[in-house]
């Protein structure tokens, strides 16, 4: 085991995945930072320091510097993809993702399908996300909701360091399609991975963050750490709460999910994403028609509103999900009736 | 001109090929067998066939939504592509792609596409990936080419891609085939830089050829200037504008009201790249007139053997909608 950041889990196994397959190739806006400046290349090394060192290990076939052109960034990686290759691109922020949405959700995600299953496109997307540093409305979202309802696209939301690592090994390795939604607010959350060269995490199956009886607390990506404030919060009342970071919104491990809400009859789903047609509204579909029968109260949602994300500190904390509101959601439901 | 009869009898085959494919589809499309939207290549196979002539298995295409030129010039199989636009089980792509997602990754063709521009930055990775792998023992190196129309010219993914492959000197080529019409709208009207799409390219900092695309002869001996340059390692990416003529319309049952008075008759009798090419072969006596009309036969008859089949085959079950979204799920 080693003590890393969320961030270097991430660089890391990157690194290690290039090292051990030459197919693997990195590619996206400034992931190597500096090129035709006088600070050259590695003056920057990837703005989340992600990629740093990359270029000078690997060279600039396989560590490749875009212009800030997300359709040809995404696209290039599915020709890559389709070519042989096992390429990383980054798009800078999850909410470039409009920019690049046809050669995602158009073409790398439907080649297989499209094709009678003749093709094979291992392509990983890494797109930064989230919200919590008052960087607005274009810099700041959690796009999700629009992946997830991708078929033949699968989408990872890795909220521990050892998640982020296990999680982006399986996904370089994985032969279909995936996009890994790393939140920017974890990059710095410091924990125990496993150095095993060949941890992987499969896909679809979830973790159980923390353990009790009463209520069922479903998140993903950032909004486990809060559910998990939350739910030691409530411990200390005497409150058990079951806190399923999903790690994969899909596959989704709907098993995990169904099992825990048929004990605890209570259910509080946090997506970061605004409420309408979200993770939130799919996973209390889920549970409304799969675990009618357990319920004792109704699904509670703790989302953002539908408005934009907001600048100021005071309007994006309003915002957000917050441990305050989770724990408020879990009284609720045991307050019902 | 220095085929020999052996390259000239088969870049006829497969022209005519095409052109039999194409018109037996618009006969066929008329009568409802056929499912969905079908955007025929009549009048453009002298540049699916001088371009893809000089290419090898090694090389790869991202075609468009008016594909199955292209398609059959890579070498994807004449009857999978029928059963393919027929829907059936048995076809390329398992009755799952139709007319506008044919593909055959194994051929070097990484598919038709639905979306007009979609190709360029596709084409790009698929470059890029050839540069990765470096040249061969001649030194030389697999490239990767998009077809684009002047319709797909005027997408912002086709200027990205551009960029993108000058920048990371990437062994693509981009053929724009301007055929004067992006659906149902003249290019005159759509494409700023008016009768020229090749200078866009030459502004992104690439080398750019131009050449008659109803001459089967200026596109081959174009098309091999092209590829010399863009598989000498360093080079970089190239483009090369055909001018080229549709005779259908946009999509089969367009009623073509903006076509002028005469305009498809004197299209067929004066820009008809085969009928050029066979005047052009007879005049020279490189080939004689009987040996293309037995290629003429021979493309008419596996046409209709390839519809035959397609008629015959396996018809997909509602099961198989599941198939293949993922590799494991």
């Amino acid at each position: 085991m080693a003590k890393l950041t969320y961030r270097d889990a991430i660089r890391n196994t990157m690194f290690q995945e290039m090292q051990r397959d030459e197919r693997v190739v990195v590619l996206g806006e400034d992931v190597v930072g500096g090129m035709g400046t006088a600070g050259g290349p590695e003056a920057i090394g990837g703005i989340w320091s992600t990629t740093t060192g990359f270029y000078d290990a690997f060279g600039p076939n396989r560590v490749i510097d875009t212009p800030i052109s997300e359709s040809a960034i995404m696209g290039a990686a599915g020709g890559l993809a389709l070519a042989g290759k096992r390429p990383i691109a980054e798009i800078m922020f999850a909410d470039f993702i409009g920019v690049s949405m046809d050669q995602l959700w158009n073409q790398i995600a439907k080649f297989r399908y499209m094709f009678g299953g003749k093709s094979v496109c291992p392509a990983v997307i890494r797109m930064p996300c989230g919200a919590g540093y008052n960087a607005a409305a274009q810099h700041s979202q959690m796009i999700s909701q629009f992946v997830t309802g991708m078929p033949g696209i699968k989408v990872v939301m890795p909220t521990t360091p050892e998640d982020a690592c296990g999680l982006m090994r399986q996904a370089i390795r994985d032969d279909d399609p995936v996009v890994f939604l790393e939140h920017k607010f974890l990059y710095g959350l410091t924990g125990e991975v496993n150095e095993d060269p060949d941890f992987c995490i499969p896909f679809g199956h979830a973790r159980l963050a923390r353990a009790g009886k009463d209520v069922t607390i479903v998140a993903s990506g950032m909004m486990v750490r809060y559910a998990e404030t939350a739910a030691d919060d409530l411990a200390q009342d005497g409150i058990g709460c079951d806190v399923i970071d999903i790690r994969t919104t899909s596959p989704l491990d709907e098993e995990a999910i169904l099992d825990s809400v048929e004990v605890t009859g209570r259910a509080v789903i946090v997506d970061e994403a605004p409420p309408r047609c979200s993770l939130a509204t799919d996973l209390s579909s889920l549970i409304a028609q799969k675990a009618f029968a357990s319920l004792k109260a109704p699904i509670e949602m703790v989302t953002p509103p539908h408005t934009p994300v907001p600048f100021a500190r005071e309007l994006e904390s309003a915002y957000l999900p917050s441990p305050a509101k989770i724990a408020a959601a879990v009284r609720k439901t045991l307050d019902y009736r | 001109m220095q085929l020999n009869r052996e390259a000239l009898t088969r870049a006829y085959r497969q022209m005519k090929l095409i052109r039999e494919f194409e018109e037996r589809l618009h006969e066929e499309i008329q009568t409802g067998e056929i499912a969905g939207f079908t955007h025929l290549y009549c009048g453009q196979e002298a540049v699916a066939v001088g371009v893809c002539e000089h290419l090898t298995e090694r090389d790869k295409i991202v075609s468009t939504h008016r594909g199955h030129g292209h398609c059959l010039a890579k070498g994807c199989d004449v009857d999978g592509m029928m059963k393919e636009i027929w829907g059936s089980q048995d076809g390329l792509c398992n009755g799952k792609g139709g007319s506008m997602h044919i593909a055959d990754i194994d051929k070097g063709m990484l598919g038709a596409n639905g979306i007009v521009g979609a190709g360029a930055p596709i084409a790009v990775g698929a470059a890029l990936s050839n540069k990765i792998d470096g040249p061969d023992e001649n030194g030389k190196l697999a490239i990767a080419l998009a077809f684009s129309g002047d319709g797909a010219c005027n997408q912002g993914t086709t200027f990205e891609a551009m960029n993108l492959a000058v920048v990371t000197k990437a062994p693509c080529i981009f053929v724009f085939e301007n055929n004067h019409y992006s659906e149902h709208t003249g290019v005159d009207y759509a494409v700023g830089t008016v009768q020229d799409i090749a200078s866009r390219a030459e502004a992104f900092g690439m080398k750019v050829w131009r050449a008659d695309g109803t001459d089967f002869f200026a596109v081959y001996d174009t098309f091999r200037e092209v590829l010399e340059y863009v598989r000498t390692p360093g080079n970089g990416p190239a483009a090369v504008e055909f001018d080229t003529e549709r005779f259908f319309g946009h999509f089969e049952g367009d009623p073509q009201r903006y076509r002028g008075e005469g305009e498809l008759d004197r299209l067929r009798a004066e820009r008809d790249c085969l009928k050029i090419f066979r005047a052009s072969v007879t005049g020279a006596a490189l080939l004689d007139a009987a040996d293309l009309d037995k290629i003429d036969a021979d493309a008419l008859q596996a046409i209709e053997d390839a519809v035959t089949a397609a008629r015959a085959g396996a018809r997909p079950q509602p099961e198989n909608v599941l198939d293949n979204v993922y590799i494991s799920y």
